[in-house]
């Protein structure tokens, strides 16, 4: 290296086991002071173990290695101790009180006080001068219940700001973050280095990595593979560190065999549940044919989830609009129902809406076909355990067994469990929503050779994303939302990334 | 629900806390606790609350909660024994079926009216919880001063007593000896038989299994327990009936939470409401089957209640639900939903029970057994809290 850079954070020779898995193998690592520096790695490579460890959320003593921040060594009792060495971590789940304004969630826990009462003005004015500071676009009395996503993490970034932060960590910050939330969130990351502030940033995005990393680590298996400046490094050199191996190309190919009309979807309105106001679903209407895979694409908050969401019987109220599968008109009004009808709905966030985080794999996969398990009233055992081991081994999920807790799984891992469920019901039409949402290159290309080998079996999907290249990468037609409407249903042939855009916002 | 060993090792811990307990308690008394007669005196004493205790653990499990199952208990226990003292008396009276006013038909008729009774008051409150999106914690704090309320109506404060002698062998008959021996035996045989035959089918599936040894002394220390409980039981009089309805019922629940379809939605309904719902589980339903569970347990707890005290009274059964609660706690259910084990619950009861019977033969002021058991729970939370890995 020709210049002498400082160093501000060095990890040294850290491991850390958990039962069953070795999530750190001997890592070393240099951060140098005002760099941004990126960690990739497939699922379960141990990137959110080590910024764990940093953090303070695994203590000293529960790891071997030690790591150094500006040559003290650091040996943290909890996340408290991180926070007043200036560490601050931002996860992909937001953190923040939902009920509280903004501004009292930017200072939570350091409310400005004169013995314990707190100065309401000054924490506003407080408040609002970090924003400006940042230039962060968020309005500062808000409840942040009523903010979307992005905006949510504007706040939380505002939060770990407000201490003195000399070390800010960013586990997978845009995995929830529309195109224009990201590009904010990326300028406001280069801003802060400006400022000094040195970065970690974990992300699955490679191209958001290359625009803006300085330097970029690789883990696998839980173990540093590399660390290079990004201009020595390309795309498919990260993608082969990573994997071990190289990756030809990011989508399998497409071979469908797409046959009749299997359901039909005709002017669906469906308002919000209590809300008597502007539906958020208006006059949709679109087929589904056998064996196809039917992106939709727009806008976070343009009711793509509340769609499929009320197609599955769970969200809000219908006002108008018919379903009609096989050729007969049928009534959804529950997951019961759709599940019965052969419908599968595998949830935008897995954590919230799709896992049973603290139960073991086996009882996640099986809790929607318990029926089909049953002998005279009674799960049959064996049976179950033999159809989660087939599943488990056609998913290829990583757990040391199949009692693990999911809680203890990557996140693609914990993906695959949560799809595993879904395709045991033995779905017709299977919907999902954000299906790759966290989770990396490798697993990726397994998920959509796995949707490929559904629709040659005559299963229909619908998969709503938001990232533009994967619906142009494996969907047959497209359906565009916007603003609640449908902008557009579109034949996948020579659309282009921007026409699909130009649809769902409605920029001419 | 956790790991394998996690379970092992929190099952060991409550069960040691129970042999620390009678050896401290034994100590004490200077023998006195660890007599036949006193342990048989406890298991029917504590019979009551761990009826309440085991349909406890489904409410906590789907992350419910129910304040109302002791009143409820008294309640149910109070027209057990109207139906015999009064009702069906009148009725004889009335009509001339002179056989039904005594003997086995009073006394199925009034633990069929108990039971009835807290069915459909659970069941009522079920609706309200399940349908009428109302907390738990509300219905059923609201519940337990209507029950109590109108236990206190219905009785007009006065002692209902006595009961039909049949109706009393409830709570007061015990096995033969024989007949417990033979049970202890079939027990002994079927938990050596069921240990090697799940251990055999884990390996077929590739299963991590316990080491042999671990596996030896988990069964040996499970056989122990069976064949002390029936040599002490028959040493005084045999085992009680109460006791043995409550672990046929115990192990019924227990198969039911984990073998059917109904027990694995309680534990995912605790686990995760949004997940379960959009899993294909019909939340309402099962919430309100919980809560007609939980009564019809608080509905055999008074009847047996009556029963054993040969009364029924205006405040029978008060503090019951938090005895239960506390029970479920110490063996491990989470407050927070989704874990919950039947058999660990019981060895919660059996710790209570022991704590109020010890300190009663110690003499312990009444007000320090209160401050005590408070203490006690509250720690047995603190420690299982503490000892859950914590994870993100
Ligand atoms: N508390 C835990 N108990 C047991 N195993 C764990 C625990 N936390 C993580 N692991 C395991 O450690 C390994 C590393 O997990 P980690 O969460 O660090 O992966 P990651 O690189 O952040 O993956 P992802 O990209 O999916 O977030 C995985 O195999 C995971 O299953
Ligand atoms: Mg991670």
């Amino acid at each position: 290296m020709p210049e002498q850079k400082k160093v501000l954070l060095r990890i040294s020779n850290v491991s850390k086991s958990f039962p069953g898995t070795k999530a750190l193998d001997n890592v070393s690592l240099d951060v140098y002071e005002g760099e941004i520096h990126a960690i990739c790695g497939e699922n379960g490579a141990g990137k959110s173990t080590l910024m764990k460890i940093l953090s303070g959320v695994y203590p000293g003593g529960s790891y071997e290695g030690e790591f150094f921040l500006q040559g003290t060594k650091c040996q943290f009792a909890g996340v408290k101790d991180s926070e007043q060495f200036g560490i601050r971590i931002i996860y992909q789940e937001l953190t923040l009180v939902p009920q509280m304004t903004v501004a009292e969630n930017i200072l939570l826990g350091a409310e400005p006080n004169k013995y314990g009462i707190i100065n309401q003005n000054q924490l506003y004015s407080q408040a609002e001068q970090l924003l400006k500071e940042y230039d962060l676009n968020v309005p500062c009395s808000a409840k942040v219940s009523s903010l979307g996503i992005g905006q949510q993490q504007m706040v939380e970034i505002a939060k770990a700001l407000s201490g003195r932060a000399r070390l800010l960590i960013l586990d997978e910050p845009t995995s929830a973050l529309t195109i224009d939330e990201t590009e904010t969130l990326l300028r406001i990351i280069r801003e802060l280095k400006g400022r000094g502030v040195t970065c970690i940033y974990i992300s699955h995005k490679l191209e958001e990595v290359f625009e803006i990393a300085d330097r970029i680590s690789v883990l696998r298996d839980g173990k540093l593979i590399g660390t290079a400046e990004t201009s020595q490094l390309d795309h498919n050199k990260v993608v082969s560190m990573m994997v071990g191996r190289e990756m030809e190309s990011q989508y399998p190919p497409r071979q469908r065999q797409v046959g009749d009309v299997i359901l039909s979807v005709k002017n669906w309105t469906v308002v919000k549940d209590g809300g008597a106001s502007r539906p958020v679903v208006q006059d949709v209407s679109f087929d589904l044919r056998r064996g196809e895979v039917l992106g939709i694409a727009g806008l976070m908050g343009s009711g793509r989830t509340e769609l499929v969401q009320s197609i599955f019987g769970e969200y809000g109220k219908r006002v108008s609009g018919e379903l009609i599968l096989n050729g007969e008109p049928v009534t959804i009004n529950s997951s019961q129902d759709a599940i019965k009808h052969g419908l599968a709905l595998l949830a935008e966030d897995r954590k919230q809406l799709s896992l049973i985080l603290k139960h073991p794999i086996l009882t996640n996969v099986t809790i929607s076909s318990l029926r089909e398990l049953l002998r005279g009233g009674v799960i049959d055992q064996n049976r179950e355990l033999s159809a989660v081991h087939d599943y488990r081994d056609r998913l290829a999920i990583k757990a040391p067994s199949v009692h693990t807790v999911v809680n203890e799984l990557s996140g693609g891992n914990q993906q695959k469990v949560a799809i595993a469920k879904w395709l045991m019901t033995d779905p017709q039409v299977l919907i999902m929503d954000e299906p790759t949402r966290g989770i990396d290159v490798g697993t990726k290309y397994e998920v959509y050779k796995l949707m490929n080998d559904l629709t040659s079996r005559g299963v229909s999907i619908i998969m709503v994303s938001s990232e533009l290249p994967e619906v142009l990468g494996m969907s047959d037609r497209i359906l565009v939302m916007r603003e609640g409407t449908m902008a557009g249903i579109v034949d996948n042939d020579n659309v282009s990334m921007e026409e699909i855009m130009l649809l769902a916002t409605g920029a001419a | 629900m956790k790991g394998l060993l996690a379970v092992d090792m929190r099952s060991y811990t409550i069960v040691l806390a129970l042999v620390v307990l009678w050896i401290a308690l034994s100590l004490l008394s200077d023998g006195a606790f660890f007599t036949p007669r006193n342990l048989s005196n406890l298991f029917r004493q504590g019979s009551v609350v761990a009826f309440i205790a085991v349909g406890m653990v489904l409410v906590i499990a789907a992350g419910q909660i129910d304040l109302s199952a002791g009143s409820l208990a008294g309640l149910a226990g109070a027209i057990a024994a109207l139906m015999q003292v009064r009702w069906l008396p009148a009725l004889a009276a009335s009509t001339g079926w002179t056989a039904l006013a005594s003997g086995w038909p009073a006394a199925i008729l009034s633990i069929a009216a108990a039971v009835a009774c807290g069915v459909a008051l659970g069941a009522v409150q079920g609706v309200w919880v399940a349908y009428g999106k109302v907390p738990a914690f509300i219905v059923t704090l609201g519940g337990s001063l209507v029950f109590r309320g109108w236990l206190l109506g219905i009785t007009r404060g006065v002692n209902i007593a006595p009961m039909d002698p049949k109706f009393q062998l409830l709570g007061q008959a015990y096995l033969s000896t024989g007949l417990g021996t033979t049970l202890g035996m079939i027990a002994v045989a079927a938990v050596i038989a069921y240990r090697i035959y799940s251990r055999i089918n884990r390996q077929r599936y590739g299963l991590t299994v316990r080491p042999v040894w671990l596996e030896a002394l988990a069964t040996v220390g499970v056989c122990a327990m069976i064949i002390f409980f029936v040599t002490q039981m028959n040493s005084y009089r045999g085992i009680p009936v109460p006791v043995i309805l409550l672990l046929a019922l115990a192990g019924l629940f227990t198969f039911i939470t984990t073998r059917t379809q109904f027990g694995r939605h309680v534990y995912a309904i605790g686990g995760n409401i949004e997940a379960a719902r959009l899993s294909g589980i019909n939340i309402r339903q099962s919430i309100f089957k919980i809560f007609m569970v939980v009564g019809a347990m608080a509905g055999v707890s008074g009847a047996v209640l009556s029963a054993r005290l040969n009364v029924a009274t205006a405040n029978a059964g008060s503090q019951f639900e938090l005895n239960a609660i506390a029970a479920c706690v110490i063996g491990g259910t989470s407050l927070a939903g989704g874990e919950g084990s039947i058999p660990m619950a019981l060895i919660g009861a059996l710790i209570m029970a022991s704590v109020d019977n010890g300190m009663s033969l110690l003499n312990v002021e009444s007000f320090w057994q209160q401050i005590i058991k408070g203490l006690i729970l509250a720690t047995a939370v603190l420690i299982d809290v503490n000892s859950r890995k914590g994870r993100d």
